[in-house]
This record gives structure tokens, sequence and C-alpha cells, in this order.
């Protein structure tokens, strides 16, 4: 666990250094890019009024001061305990954590970094950086010093005196797989690309408010509108359909191109798994085996039609990801279902968890999931009427979403189908979803305690929600609707010792 | 499974009452200024304004009573043990040897009624287990005995 020491806490002050000059060059680049939509404004449509811009640029200069100033004041030091940051302008902050707290070290390099040759290095050093707190970020290494420092930090011998003091013996290093380029086939049923859409229509919104440009007054977008406005509605619908799911289709491929060219998931004899990955901005994860407490299939519905699904890591200290990505790093990109099935295992050690056949959770919970979808449907119907008839819009909009009830069926119907829990091979298995489905496996050695919760529709169906809690991954995995007496033996099988002495009789 | 051993302080009932009156009060308080505020008052205000009584009424007969008959808690050698929650309830169990950090907290309307409620957190996000409503002096009693079962129990806790 890290920790924030004053500034004389710190004993001998000998041995700090700077990161790589070479970041002088990329912050500035950096800042200014987040003036773009605003500066592209100006210059494309020229208004916007003068005293705004002025306003403008000096801002941008006062933003690129601040982060010339940030390299300055930015040191750090390895001492044969701890690594040191320290960092802050008019609050200088120094953190320190122990060297053998350290968990990860990621190194990522985005393409300026890959240009000038440098890599941004975080160091997670537990649960206190969940939140982002307390991590050591060393953002501008020369890219060797940092895999120098990155296979020292995590392969350790007992002489670290500084980073490019010892070289490291070569590590033995064992592929586990690597990407296939037929498994780009799978890109356009992640629909990843329909986030990018999203984030396009918002910058798009952002010029026309801030930069003061109407795109709808440009040229080729008004012809568009005029031509979908003479066509019929029926026609108009299908084309704008075909649109976006080609836009979709070809903007996942080219995430997914971008995200995993390179994938390549290695074990180095020094008991860590490494992730590499990344064809603009590369990025090489590792991940200390003896943190890895699990791991987890994902398969979104689209994927799961084509026969295919994701792996992530179920391990402590991994900072926090986005998205697909939340509660683990990913360990194979959306790939053949029998291929992550084969490196879930490998990971594992055991191929169990994944194939074990699931106990069910009977009837009561199969009622419980179709109730929940057809409500959760019907409220929408509702919302959809009350909108419908405050803005007198067409009764026939309302029509259409009656769709949903009976759209809810199979899904609750499905969701039940997912529902399963299983023990298998030191390891407790939670499966549900339906839209994703997931199945976790977490090693009972990484569980710390047990949540029972269950809500009055639930007790009144004898039913509780069990929650393995854990330092690791989403740090909660939790089986639903599951029988309380088949809970609390679940969980007496999986820890024993714990719940029992809480059971019926003293 | 059987419930904790213990209740919390009875005087909880209470504290619960007045925190939750507050909100009540805001919502009471907008439909009188909306209702007097209207050139043409319906008849539909004084309604509602009825009807909010009564549900505020019921909750604020209901809630404490449920919450104080749910709301227990209990340690033994190994483990720390709470349940709590009224309409949806949880109970959470943790090993003493997980336990990382004990603390107190007195809110304004706690220190009202001398309570004090005690948070046991682990390295799990997910796993705090917070003791509601216990009088001061229980509360004080019980972080010294968990500081000092968590202590000869040892580990990094993770």
């Amino acid at each position: 666990m890290s920790t924030a020491l004053s500034e004389t806490g710190v004993a001998a002050d000998t041995g700090w250094r700077r990161l790589s000059p070479r970041m002088l060059l990329v912050h500035p680049i950096i800042e200014l890019g987040r003036f773009v939509p605003a500066l592209l404004g100006l210059f494309v449509a020229g208004s916007g009024g003068g005293g705004w811009s002025v306003a403008g640029f000096v801002g941008a200069g006062v933003v690129v001061a601040f982060a010339l100033l940030r390299w300055v004041m930015t040191r750090y030091r390895i001492t044969p305990e701890q690594i040191q940051l320290r960092r802050g302008l008019l609050r200088r902050t120094t953190i320190a954590a122990p060297i053998d707290r350290v968990r990860t070290v990621d190194v990522t390099a985005h393409l300026l970094h890959r240009v000038l040759g440098l890599a941004k290095v975080v160091i997670g050093t537990g649960t206190s950086d969940r939140k982002g707190r307390g991590r050591l970020v060393l953002d501008g290494l020369g890219a060797d010093a940092a895999s120098r420092l990155r296979a020292e930090l995590l392969h350790r011998g007992q002489h670290l005196d500084t980073v490019d003091a010892v070289t490291p013996s070569a590590p033995v290093e064992y592929e586990i797989a690597r990407l296939n380029r037929a498994w780009i086939r799978y890109a356009p049923f992640t629909l990843s690309g329909a986030l990018t859409g999203l984030a396009l229509l918002g910058f798009a919104s952002r010029l026309n408010n801030e930069g003061g440009l109407h795109l709808s007054r440009l040229g080729p977008l008004r012809a568009l509108g005029d031509q979908l406005r003479r066509t019929s509605l029926g026609l108009d619908i299908a084309v704008i359909v075909v649109f976006v799911v080609v836009f979709v289709a070809v903007a996942s491929t080219i995430g997914y191109v971008l995200a995993f060219w390179n994938f390549r998931l290695t074990r180095h004899s020094g008991g860590t798994l490494h992730v590499t990955r990344g064809l603009i901005t590369s990025r090489a994860t590792s991940i200390e085996q003896r943190r890895l407490h699990g791991a987890e299939i994902s398969e979104a519905l689209l994927l799961r039609c084509v026969g295919a699904a994701r792996c992530l890591s179920i391990a402590t200290g991994l900072r926090v990801g986005r998205g697909a990505e939340r509660g683990g790093e990913l360990l194979l990109p959306p790939a053949p279902r029998a291929e992550v099935l084969r490196v879930a295992a490998d990971v594992l050690g055991t191929a169990t968890p994944f194939v074990v056949p699931l106990r069910s959770h009977g009837p009561a919970a199969r009622r419980r999931r179709l109730t929940r979808a057809i409500l959760g449907a019907m409220v929408v119907v509702g919302l959809d009427g009350a909108l419908c008839w405050l803005t007198h819009a067409s009764p026939y909009v309302w029509i259409a979403s009656l769709v949903l009830p009976i759209a809810a069926v199979p899904l609750g119907m499905d969701r039940y189908r997912s529902l399963g829990h299983a023990l298998a091979d030191g390891f407790v298995v939670a499966c549900f979803g339906s839209l994703i489905r997931r199945r976790s496996a977490l090693s009972c050695d990484g569980i710390i305690g047990w949540n029972l919760k269950s809500t009055y529709f639930q007790r009144r169906l004898g039913l509780t929600t069990l929650t393995a809690t854990t330092a690791a991954g989403k740090q909660h995995y939790d089986i639903y609707d599951v029988a309380e007496t088949d809970a609390v033996g679940f969980a007496e099988q999986a820890v024993p010792g714990l719940i029992s002495q809480f059971g019926r009789h003293r | 499974m059987r419930v904790p051993a213990n209740l919390v302080s009875p005087r909880a009932r209470w504290y619960w009452a007045v925190r939750a009156l507050p909100g009540w009060l805001l919502i009471l308080a907008t439909e009188v200024v909306v209702w007097l505020a209207r050139s043409a008052p319906s008849a539909a205000h004084p309604v509602v304004l009825a009807l909010t009584v009564a549900l505020a009424g019921a909750h604020l007969i209901v809630m404490p009573q449920w919450r104080y008959r749910v709301h227990r808690w209990e340690i033994t050698d190994t483990a720390v043990y709470t349940q709590s929650g009224w309409f949806t309830q949880e109970r959470r169990i943790a090993p003493i040897s997980r336990v990382q950090t004990v603390d107190t907290e007195r809110g304004p309307f706690e220190q009202l009624f001398r309570l004090a409620n005690v948070t046991v957190t682990t390295a799990s996000a997910a796993g705090p287990l917070k003791i509601h409503g216990l009088a001061a002096d229980t509360a004080a009693a019980l972080v010294d005995d968990l500081t000092v079962r968590t202590r000869t129990a040892g580990g990094d806790g993770t």
C-alpha cells in the first residue's frame, strides 16, 4: 500500500531523477489537442467573437505552461525499499510505495510517445489504487528504461540499486495466446463502433455549439437532408438503418484492429502473465500470478450468436478498466469460444471451472427473472404512453412499444437459463446475464467474506443474492436468486468454517 | 442461518425517524409553495398534500420499527456478522483475519441521540460492514474489542 510521506519523511535526498526531457515536446501537443474542437471552429467558421478567441488562446497558453512546469517539478527515484515519486507545483507531495507491494506494472505508449521513443509506466500497488489514488504514474520514460524498470520491479532479485545498473537475466517466456487475424471477423459483432459513433456525434455537437459551425449548412450534408426529404419514409428508414449498420461494423473492426493488433499473452518464468497489444497505442501489462485470483468469460449476445467470447482476468491491484474491460485486464480479445476456454484453462491451471455443469436456481428464480423482465418492459411502455399523450405524438409510436413486453419473455427465459453456480477445483463459479453473459471463476482463497442480500420480494420466495467479496477484479461476484439454504451451504463449502458458526444450531 | 445475536440501541428508532424527517418536510414544503403560488388552485393540491402526509406518517412510523428489528450485529472469535436494511435486507460476514480498518463515526443526528456507527472494512471495496445506531459506549467498546482481535489475527488482509 502506498503512503504519502511529508517532505521531511524521506531520509536521504539523493538519486532523484527526472522523466525523459522528450516529454517537453509531448505535453504541449497533448494539452493543445484538448482545444482542437474550439480552435477548429474558430478557424473554419471565423466567428465566435474576438474577445472569446483571445481568452481561448491565453487559456491554452497557461495550460501548456503548467504542463511544462509539471515536468520540471516531477522527479522519481528507486531505493532498495521504495519507489518514490515527487510531484506537484503548489502542493508538493511525495508518494512512496514499498517495492515488495508492487503488484502490477503497466507500460503504455500512445502515438506521440512512440514517435519519440517514450513510454508511460503505471505502477499499481494494491487495493488503494481502485479509485486511482496512490498509483504511481511515471509519464514519460525512455522506452528501454521503461521496459527495464518493469522487468526489474516484477522479477526483482535481491539487489535493486538503480534502474540502469542491473540488466535482468533473460527470462524464459512461454506464449499462451496471440492474435489470429481470422478473429477480426468477430469485430463487427462487438458493437464497440457504436460508441465511436456516439463520440463523433458529441464532437459534431461541440463543433456546432462551441465552434459556431453549423453543420446543417455544409453543402454535402444539406444535399443529403434534401434528398431524404424527397424520398418516402420507409426508404429513409431503410437507408439510415443500412448506414448505421455499415458504420458500426466498420468502426468496430477498426477499433478491434487498433486495440488488439500484436496481441500476445505470455507467461514468464518469474511468475507473471504479460499482455501486450495495440497498433498505434501500445500497451504492456503484467499481472503477478500470485495476484491472479480467477478469470471471467464474457459473451455479449451478438458474440454469443457467432460463437465468440472474451476472457478477462480477476486479479488484485490492476487498474480498473472501462467498458468491456471493467473489472479486469483482458486476457483474450473476442475470439472463438474454444480458444477462450483453452486460454482460461491455461491461465487458471484447470479447465473445470468453465466446463463444469452449473447448478440451476429453480422455478422461483425463473419466475422472478420473467416478472422482472416483463415489468421492466411495462414501465417503458407506460413511460412511452405518457410521453405520447403529453406530446400528442402518433399513437403508433406507443403501439410499437407494445412489442417490448413480448420480447421480454425470451429475454427473461434466457436470463434464467444463464443463471447458475458451482464449486469446481477450488473456484467459485457464477454465471448470469443475457445481453452480456458472464461466467466468472473466483478462487476460494481470494474470497474475503460473504454478503447475503434479499429484497422483500426475494424473501417471500425464499431467495437471496449471495455475494462473494474479494479484493480482486470487480470486488464482488454475485450469485443471483439462489435458495437461501443452498446459499448458506454453498458458502460453507467454499470457505469452510466461516458461515457455519452462524448456522441454526450453535 | 440465524440472525446476529445483538440488537442495536433502542434510541436508534428515534434517530432513524428524525433522520428521515427533513426529506419529507422538504417535499411537503414544495407542495405547499406550489399550491399557494397557483393563481387558480385546483382540488388536486390538498388531495396530494393529504396523501403525502399519510405516506410520510406511515414511513416515519413503520420504517424505524422495521429497521430496529432487522439491524443486528455479532462478533465472534473469527468473524464479524451484521444484518441491516428493512425492505431490502443484507447480511454481511467477514473473517476477523481479513479486517483492515475499524472506524466509528457520529453524525449530528447521531450525537443528538448519543449514538455512533461502526464501519469495519476489508480489502474488498464491496464488503464494508456497517453497524448503525449503536449506543456510543457500546460502539467504543466494540472498536476496542475488534482492534485487539484483529491485532492478534495478524496478516495483511489481502
